[in-house]
């Protein structure tokens, strides 16, 4: 292909890569080592609020914001180096919980207590995610015909639901006086509070998540069969080979790659849970490395954000991905390069 | 429900150019955005009948009302603000003095309704809030048990309830993690004589108070729903209309749906009382609330000059006449009735319970709270470091936004 055609077709998206991916980036990588305030001044200020049947006036010196001459808050920026990222990582507690042994120490810092579950949640659900999808590949695909179609559609069903939707439908089924735990309960006859310790809830977000992403594999791994060479599947027969040797032996290698894409994408989606959090309202037991990235940035009443604490938040989830990947990403690049010529 | 609700108010503010019966036609194109409960449905369904009028009720409004505002133009002309979420507006100087507005339309307004900040409106109240006792007056008056007033009391009639074996929970908290288990903490902490802050911005929740009143809150997990963090008021509320416990601390504003037929399978068996007290010479452990509109700054002043106008339509006695109950309203016209008589109580106790405080300080030390208190009740950690979680967070927080140096 001509380079101008290449550039031609690569071009726009290479610009959109740019300007929606790359340019944010930069900018939270930068803000990630400089903290905006606002300069603040402390005035004296009557406040005169309604009781039932009358005002009651107070007085007292509030830290407001100064305003310069358009009304516009006057803000500094300065340059705080590893401030942030210390802030969240909290390194000091985190070595004297280490020199403490104290697992419930460390897991007492918001950040290391949402590793930990991003890091369990993403690879725990990653070896289930592919068994399920293959295990519904293989049924789907040695079904009768006529009932592949409606096979599909009814395991692809999860996997098109809002993620957010699908995390509050598992929520209200199992929430308190959620209709699966009126049934359980009235079945076993004990109370069942699934959303009051982590463990229970933790259960559930896997479950969700398998549930939820499985389709996916389902999908590909779907097509990668119809491409498996039935001459070798074939001679595999004649040499005897039993079906869990011909999965193990012929299909599995063959379907290798998708396995490896699947992990990879997998991974990045997962490493970013959120959804789960905010659907199960699980921040008092679990959160997630992307949650505490949404709290840092959320608002609060007074409208103050921590926005240097959200952005390193945010570049140290981006480093977790990348290590993350890095192994999955060696094998197809020596694949690749392996298959070249 | 809430959905279909805020749906249902938009359908209905959009018809609103049918001009039912307001007393002029609005010709200026008004928006507003604020809080979705009761109350603020009745009055921008009253707004929305002289037309042109677009209302937008969002629970999570705080989270994008001040961007809102300080776009040029607003993005909204009216504002629905509480005492909490007032103070970025204010600070960022995005809402306009209503002095003018309010000598032009107001006249009907209590000199109460005005919020005055160094004497200028900056906000016109419609309505006040706070949280208190709501109790089931029957399974109470059943088991002989008289009116909770203080936290003591609420614990010992809820140990009869479950020995009596009416209820396995009796007790319901709006404790879900983050703003609500923070402001469980914000009522109860004052009313054990605490102060939020010293001098010099920095926080003084680490301390005596701070902890009686971990060990208040922690007290209510023994009569509680194993879930109770993760339940908010909407939670505690269809709790109560189930008919699943018999005692809560809860807003004032949802008092009206215990008797809503359509919801609540007990109507008529939830009485109201002031806030239980955290100290028996105290003052009710709970915070005054106010919800009122606010006119943006980046307007045109025939836009605010309508919105104003507007919104005073909407504030007016046929509003409040017609949803009496929704909410405790300071407009004119209002029939207080049994359901308000445990706000009005807290209200007006002696010594009478704080305002909530709108300062940046407490957006932050509310924010520390509502993440570093779940860990407390899960008993994954103790008060004292809790209180010394809450403290170092609220300083980091504070260092970042500027407040310390």
């Amino acid at each position: 292909m001509k380079f101008k055609t290449f550039a031609a077709f690569v071009g726009p998206s290479v610009f959109m890569m740019l300007l929606f991916i790359a340019a944010p980036l930069v900018s939270v990588f930068i803000q990630s080592f400089q903290v905006t305030q606002p300069i603040l001044e402390q005035i004296e200020v009557e406040t005169c609020t309604p009781g039932f049947l009358t005002q009651t006036c107070t007085t007292e010196i509030k830290t407001v914001p100064a305003l310069d001459e358009n009304g516009k808050t006057i803000t500094e920026t300065r340059w705080v180096g590893l401030q942030s990222y210390q802030n969240v990582l909290q390194m000091d507690k985190f070595w004297s919980a280490i020199g403490n042994g104290s697992w419930n120490q460390i897991m007492q810092i918001d950040f290391w207590k949402a590793l930990r579950f991003t890091l369990t949640f993403t690879l725990l659900t990653l070896p289930l995610v592919i068994g399920v999808g293959l295990a519904i590949a293989l049924a789907v695909n040695n079904a009768t015909r006529s009932i592949r179609g409606p096979v599909i559609f009814v395991s692809l069903l999860p996997f098109i639901i809002t993620p957010v939707i699908g995390s509050l439908s598992i929520y209200w089924l199992f929430v308190g006086d959620g209709i699966l735990t009126v049934m359980l309960e009235r079945w076993s006859g004990q109370n069942i509070s699934m959303f009051a310790q982590s463990w229970t809830i933790e259960i559930l977000m896997y479950f969700y998540q398998v549930w939820h992403v499985a389709p996916f594999a389902f999908v590909i791994f779907y097509a990668g069969l119809q491409t498996v060479n039935m001459d070798t599947l074939e001679s595999a027969v004649i040499d005897g080979a039993s079906r869990w040797e011909r999965l193990r032996h012929v299909i599995v290698p063959h379907l290798m790659p998708l396995i490896i894409f699947i992990s990879l994408i997998h991974l990045m989606d997962t490493y970013r849970a959120f959804e789960v959090i905010v659907g199960f309202r699980s921040q008092a037991h679990v959160i997630s490395l992307q949650w505490l990235t949404y709290d840092f940035m959320t608002p609060d009443d007074a409208g103050n954000r921590a926005m240097s604490r959200a952005s390193a938040s945010a570049m140290l989830t981006m480093i977790g991905i990348v290590f993350l990947l890095i192994l999955p990403l060696r094998r197809t690049w020596r694949d690749h390069k392996g298959s070249a010529h | 429900m809430f959905l279909k609700r805020i749906a249902l108010a938009g359908a209905v503010s959009l018809m609103g150019s049918a001009a039912l019966a307001c007393s002029y036609q609005n010709e200026v194109p008004i928006k507003s955005l604020s809080a979705g409960f009761e109350a603020w449905k009745a009055v921008t369904d009253a707004m929305a009948e002289c037309g042109n009028f677009q209302a937008e009720l969002d629970q999570e409004f705080r989270k994008k009302q001040p961007a809102a505002f300080e776009a040029n133009p607003s993005l909204y002309h009216i504002g629905g603000v509480a005492n909490g979420t007032i103070t970025p507006l204010l600070n960022a100087g995005t809402i306009r003095p209503l002095d003018d507005l309010v000598e032009k339309y107001g006249q009907t307004l209590k000199p109460n309704q005005l919020i005055r900040i160094n004497g200028q409106i900056m906000a016109v109240a419609m309505m006040v809030n706070t949280q208190h006792l709501m109790y089931r007056s029957d399974v109470l008056a059943d088991l002989g048990i008289a009116t909770p007033t203080t936290w003591d009391e609420v614990y010992a009639a809820a140990a009869k309830i479950k020995e009596a074996g009416v209820m396995e929970y009796p007790l319901g908290a709006t404790m879900k993690s983050g703003w609500n288990i923070a402001q469980e903490f914000v009522n109860m902490y004052p009313a054990h004589g605490g102060a939020f802050f010293n001098a010099d911005n920095t926080t003084a929740v680490n301390s005596d108070a701070g902890m009686a009143a971990l060990e208040t809150m922690k007290a209510a997990l023994e009569f509680t729903d194993p879930e109770v963090l993760v339940s908010d008021s909407t939670y505690v509320q269809q709790q109560f209309q189930q008919g699943k416990i018999a005692m809560a601390n809860l807003w004032a504003s949802r008092a009206g749906a215990m008797d809503d037929e359509a919801e609540s399978q007990v109507v008529g068996k939830v009485a109201m009382a002031a806030a239980p007290k955290a100290v028996a010479d105290g003052a009710p452990a709970t915070t005054l609330w106010w919800d009122g509109i606010v006119i943006a700054k980046n307007i045109s002043d025939e836009e605010a000059e309508a919105a104003f106008r507007l919104a005073m339509e909407g504030l007016d006695a046929e509003t409040v006449q017609g949803a009496n109950d929704a909410a405790i309203w300071l407009v004119d016209g209002y029939q207080p009735t049994e359901i308000a008589q445990g706000a009005i109580a807290t209200a007006t106790a002696n010594p009478a319970p704080p305002a909530y405080p709108s300062t940046t300080q407490m957006g932050l030390l509310h924010s520390a709270l509502g993440n570093e208190l779940p860990s407390f009740l899960t008993g994954e950690r103790d008060a004292a470091a809790t209180l010394a979680a809450i403290e170092e967070a609220y300083t980091t927080s504070a260092k970042e936004a500027g407040v310390l140096k």
